[in-house]
């Protein structure tokens, strides 16, 4: 049908009025758009029949404007309303292309933003680990507070690992939601959460010190809690534990109490922003150890599990024993 | 019309041309099913083959990771059959442990495996990437999925240890096959990693990877069947 389409429109042709080559060659590709239109689309014949139709009236009209330039263009316009549907498609699978591409763009672009802010060696990073154990004198003058996040966001992903641990240790159950996410959360809320208090706080209170540096700070403040989680859900006694809590944890906060303190002015401002930032400091450590502690399955296990059946046992031996006790009051 | 006869001249050279692209389309078709003997087309072989194919590429890997040398195989044609296929399996097996409590669901979920497995790989890929390390995204997850292989057989053991019911002895040879297998497993991947990183900072890029697979293989020992 469209061969023949080719051949019979280009005799119906009123080649007068063309005078150049260049504007029949035009044609020639005004046929072969529509034998890529008839292959690709793959409509009905009435639709093509309807098509030749169309075609052939405004070819008449074309003959009649002798402009061969408008007829490529109504040419073209009627590939358009025939290819509604393709190029609504082409169209959305463009948009989300394009989504897509900028998404990943953005994530790379992202990465590059983020670069520097890891830029450590392990050198500086134990450095820094054992510098979050150990406050500074001095308050009078600015503390350097590095602007680092690979130390915080490593120390955050231990202190996941280990909250699992004692999850997992200690039985809990959470009844919406897995472990490792009710994990997760805790810790990255905790950091970003509290990091975002302080500076807001400190924005308040004008004290010298940038998000960055808030994180870079908090965040290696969890080293004393991992370490003290460490030990205290693998060895269950409760004075090793005051006494962790009080050295390591009380060391770590210190230390960012100390660089608070050193780059705030006033009594007020500097008690308000530190008794925040200590008593929430502690008391993390604290929550995340008694509420995540064996104790709890200790006593659990001890009403139901493999003991139940001991204790059944022994209910049983009483009963025993008070009734022959009975029996021989009897006699 | 007057000037009508002007052009018919041009019009019978033109007409060549104009008549050469109808041909042309024709043909097309003939062409494009003739020549189909081409060797790099798989669209007619048997789909036993395809999946033949891409099993023994996986395998080829598998073997990789058991024999961690400095090859660039592992990086070069990467895939996440084989980690899909460990994760799957690892999930599975941990899949049905005991319940803390009577009445909750059972220990480690399918999800949660799967979450810690992909939810790792991409965090440790991302730092590798943050830390300047050369490597690409999908061929990190690609290593750090097949590294999880000696975890998985060491999964394999300790279900088998655990239907023999062997008490203290069983606990210790669980402790060493996972101890191994997580011996293994990183220093398997910190093999293939670690040359894409800066030399000074492989530390920093291998402990994320340590921290990996330690819990996996935590929650590969502490995992107890369902009574």
């Amino acid at each position: 049908h469209n061969m023949s389409a080719g051949p019979g429109r280009a005799s119906a042709e009123p080649w007068g009025s063309f005078d150049e080559p260049v504007v029949q060659g035009g044609g020639g590709s005004a046929v072969i758009d529509m034998e890529n239109m008839d292959d690709t689309s793959g409509s009905s014949f009435e639709d093509m029949g309807e098509m030749h139709q169309r075609m052939k009236e405004e070819e008449e009209v074309a003959a009649e404007a002798a402009d061969a330039d408008d007829q490529d263009g109504d040419f073209l316009g009627m590939k358009g309303f025939k290819g509604q549907l393709g190029r609504q498609v082409a169209d959305e699978v463009w948009q989300v292309g394009k989504r897509q591409a900028s998404r990943a763009f953005n994530l790379y672009a992202n990465i590059d933003i983020l670069r520097p802010y890891f830029d450590v060696e392990p050198a500086q990073v134990d450095g820094r680990l054992i510098e979050s154990m150990i406050p500074g004198r001095m308050i009078n003058f600015p503390q350097k507070i590095a602007g680092e996040l690979y130390g915080p966001l490593m120390l955050v992903f231990t202190l996941v690992a280990i909250l699992l641990h004692g999850m997992k240790t200690s039985g809990t159950v959470i009844r919406e939601g897995t472990l490792m996410g009710t994990a997760i959360g805790t810790c990255f809320g905790y950091w970003l959460g509290v990091s975002s208090l302080i500076y807001f706080l400190a924005y308040l209170l004008n004290a010298q010190i940038t998000l960055l540096q808030t994180l870079s700070l908090l965040g290696y403040g969890l080293f004393g809690h991992c370490a003290v989680l460490l030990v205290s859900y693998n060895v269950h006694v409760h004075l090793l534990f005051y006494t962790l809590w009080l050295l390591l944890g009380g060391l770590s906060t210190l230390r960012m109490v100390s660089a608070l303190l050193s780059r705030t002015v006033g009594a007020t401002p500097r008690l308000l922003l530190c008794a925040t930032a200590s008593a929430l400091h502690m008391l993390f450590l604290l929550y995340l150890h008694f509420a995540y502690h064996k104790m709890v399955e200790g006593l659990l296990d001890s009403l139901e599990g493999s003991n139940l059946a001991a204790m059944q046992r022994v209910a049983r031996d009483v009963e025993q024993v008070r009734i022959n006790s009975t029996a021989a009051l009897a006699m | 019309m007057a000037d009508a006869s002007r052009p018919f001249a041009g019009l019978a050279s033109v007409s060549v041309p104009e008549d050469t692209p109808v041909e042309g389309d024709i043909s097309v078709p003939v062409h494009a099913t003739s020549p189909d003997d081409d060797e790099l087309s798989t669209l007619d072989e048997p789909v036993k083959e395809t999946i033949l194919r891409d099993l023994r590429a996986v395998a080829k890997k598998f073997v990789h990771v058991l024999y961690p040398k400095q090859s660039s195989e592992l990086l070069r044609d990467w895939d996440l059959w084989g980690p899909l296929l460990l994760c799957v399996t690892l999930a599975l097996l941990l899949q049905g442990g005991a319940a803390p409590r009577s009445g909750d669901q059972g220990g480690p979920q399918f999800a949660e495996v799967f979450i810690i497995v992909w939810f790792g790989s991409i965090v440790i890929t991302l730092n590798s990437k943050l830390l300047g390390g050369t490597i690409s995204f999908f061929q990190s997850l690609c290593v750090l999925g097949y590294c999880i292989l000696p975890l998985t057989a060491a999964m394999v053991v300790c279900r088998l240890v655990l239907l023999g019911n062997l008490g203290g002895a069983g606990f210790a040879a669980r402790l060493a096959a996972v101890a191994a297998s997580f011996g293994w497993s990183a220093f398997a991947s910190s093999a293939f990693l670690a040359g894409s990183q800066p030399p000074n900072r492989k530390g920093l890029a291998v402990y994320p990877v340590f921290l990996f697979y330690f819990v996996i293989g935590w929650m590969i020992l502490t995992f107890s069947p369902a009574a």
